[in-house]
């Protein structure tokens, strides 16, 4: 008799759950290319190389992602900046970048090494290759163009979300001095990559200030 | 034999297997769809409207796919055995009535692949017969899993056939004192069901009067075991040990491309032909309400084989909703559910519902 009454059960439950799914209950699962799923904040994507706003490339070519990478799939090779035309506001910038996709376990080391926030993730997740040449993506696939737009490997393709580019990379939002109280108000970071859109920082007599005004209010 | 009766015969056998065949394709999409539904999943949808032809596609890509055959197959008996679990397959259906007989220009027509006056037997034999496909797909392998997966579904087949056979012999004897003595054919046993059981009990007619004369309100309990035995013997969840796919391997391993889908095929027309026998065996068959005269001919014509197919399909639904629901048994318990609990079931109810039947038709023994 036990049986029957866990057999009855069992039933109700899938029976139930039938019932509740023609009616329209929400779906556990997505018609994935026509429908993208939002993704996490922090979501592991590809990587992207950032510029700062006034178009300069933020990588510096100290090659620390390539040192924190655990997989060893980054390859850097800095260079001395033209002083006439530098490339990025340091002494070098990233002149050869290489990541190895296939090798790459979208840890996001390189993201957290990084003293620039040169490299960051993205949520693009559609990165299969048909030739394993295609999976080394180089400076060229990576950088972002001085629009801010990241190269996308099918930007033709249905599967391709261009629109996930203007999501912030979680990281970057998590790590942004906005958090902190002083400097409410304040934007210091932007959705997305690319030039910014925001004020130049204030200076440091005025953060100063921010701050002292911070701590008497508290 | 005239000519149109020789017509009528290709008319009602092409029919049949029209009927099944495309039954069959149903179902297969029917089961994902439900199972979708009971998982908060889509299902396929792609291919035509609601992804009904979903089964279409995937059999040109197993009819296009590469059949390997693998190198140590016993060659003979790897062929033959998918045609032996189709070919019984598709001739169990053509023994179950799926429509009420009419007459065009003077000839019955009979809508049943053909009346055999031992149906119920060939039906059994037709259903022992496909064990074979299994056993030989097995051991024509070459390979050890296979080959254990065939020892494990024939062992399986032979236990439940046996309740399933008794649970008929009950259906059988029962059917007896319904009519003109004793029958196997199955067109017979569902026209006997026609009708209510107002009669039986005369103080209870008001109420029995509404209550169809099927089969599965006396024999309740045979009803339940010839349904888990079908459950068993089409190789469904919670009895799917022939194929387990997760963790047993089955016997169809080494077949791949038509070879496989055949297995397949043969698979989803057994689910539907031994629902077919269920409903007809236990819920009346076609019959049902026809509202002859209150509407056209053709409507009450075509009703019979609605309430039929309505009839088979609650059946594959509830196999669907078990498949969805239970996990799969372990063999001893399977075994076990077999031997233990329903061939003595089924012999009691047997003994049981002959000494009623007996009972009733010659009086109590102390009365004599």
């Amino acid at each position: 008799m036990g049986l029957i009454k866990e057999l009855i059960k069992g039933l109700r439950v899938t029976g139930g759950t039938m019932v509740r799914t023609i009616a329209g209950d929400e779906l556990v699962t997505t018609e994935y290319p026509h429908e993208m799923r939002v993704k996490p904040q922090r979501f592991h994507g590809r990587h992207v190389l950032n510029r700062y706003p006034d178009g300069m490339e933020k990588c510096i070519g100290c090659q620390l992602c390539a040192g924190a990478c655990p997989a060893q799939c980054i390859y850097v090779r800095g260079m001395d900046n033209d002083p006439e035309s530098p490339t990025s506001p340091g002494e070098r910038f990233g002149y050869v970048y290489e990541i190895n996709m296939l090798r790459c376990i979208f840890c996001g080391l390189c993201v957290e090494a990084c003293p620039t926030e040169a490299i960051t993730m993205t949520s693009l997740f559609e990165i299969s290759t048909t030739t394993r040449e295609d999976a080394i993506y180089t400076k060229e696939t990576l950088l972002m163009d001085r629009r801010g737009n990241v190269p996308h490997m099918f930007p033709d393709d249905e599967l391709a979300d261009l629109d996930e580019l203007d999501t912030a990379d979680g990281w970057l939002r998590a790590t942004a001095p906005s958090g902190v109280a002083a400097y409410e108000g304040v934007q210091m970071w932007q959705g997305t990559p690319g030039p910014a859109d925001w004020s130049p920082e204030p200076s440091q007599e005025e953060r100063d200030r921010r701050a002292g005004d911070g701590e008497e209010d508290g | 034999m005239t000519w149109p009766e020789f017509w009528i015969v290709v008319l009602r056998v092409i029919l049949t297997f029209g009927l099944l065949l495309v039954a069959t394709l149903i179902n297969v999409w029917a089961e994902r769809k439900i199972l979708a539904d009971m998982q908060n999943r889509i299902g396929p949808k792609r291919a035509g409207p609601w992804g009904i032809l979903q089964t279409v596609a995937d059999g040109l890509k197993l009819f296009f796919k590469e059949a390997v055959t693998p190198r140590k197959v016993e060659l003979g008996m790897y062929l033959l055995a998918p045609f032996l679990a189709v070919v019984p397959a598709f001739l169990i259906f053509m023994m179950v009535p799926w429509g009420k007989p009419f007459t065009i220009a003077g000839n019955e027509v009979t809508l049943q692949g053909a009346d055999l006056n031992i149906g119920l037997l060939f039906i059994l034999a037709m259903s022992s017969l496909a064990v074979y496909s299994v056993v030989l797909a097995g051991w024509a392998s070459g390979s050890k899993y296979p080959l254990l997966g065939g020892v494990r579904a024939t062992a399986q087949a032979i236990s439940y056939e046996a309740a399933m056979g008794l649970a008929m012999v009950a259906v059988v004897m029962f059917t007896a004192t319904q009519g003109d003595g004793g029958t196997l054919s199955l067109a017979e046993i569902v026209e006997r069901q026609a009708g209510t059981w107002g009669d039986i009990i005369p103080a209870l007619e008001p109420v029995l009067q509404f209550i169809p004369r099927w089969n599965v309100f006396p024999q309740i309990v045979a009803f339940i075991i010839f349904f888990i035995a079908i459950v068993a013997e089409t190789n469904r969840a919670p009895f799917d040990l022939v194929e387990a796919e997760q963790e047993i391997v089955g016997f169809h391993t080494e077949y791949s491309g038509m070879r496989f889908a055949m297995f397949f095929l043969a698979e989803y027309v057994n689910i539907f032909s031994m629902c077919a026998i269920a409903a007809s065996l236990f819920l009346g068959g076609w019959n049902g309400p026809t509202f002859e005269g209150a509407v056209p001919a053709i409507v009450s014509g075509i009703l019979p084989t609605v309430w039929f197919l309505a009839k088979t399909y609650f059946l594959i639904f509830l196999f669907f909703w078990i498949r969805a629901t239970l996990p799969r048994l372990r063999y001893d318990q399977l075994m076990q559910l077999g031997w233990k609990r329903l061939i003595p079931g089924a012999l009691a109810w047997l003994v049981l519902s002959a000494f009623v039947i007996s009972f009733r038709q010659f009086g109590a023994p102390w009365s004599q």
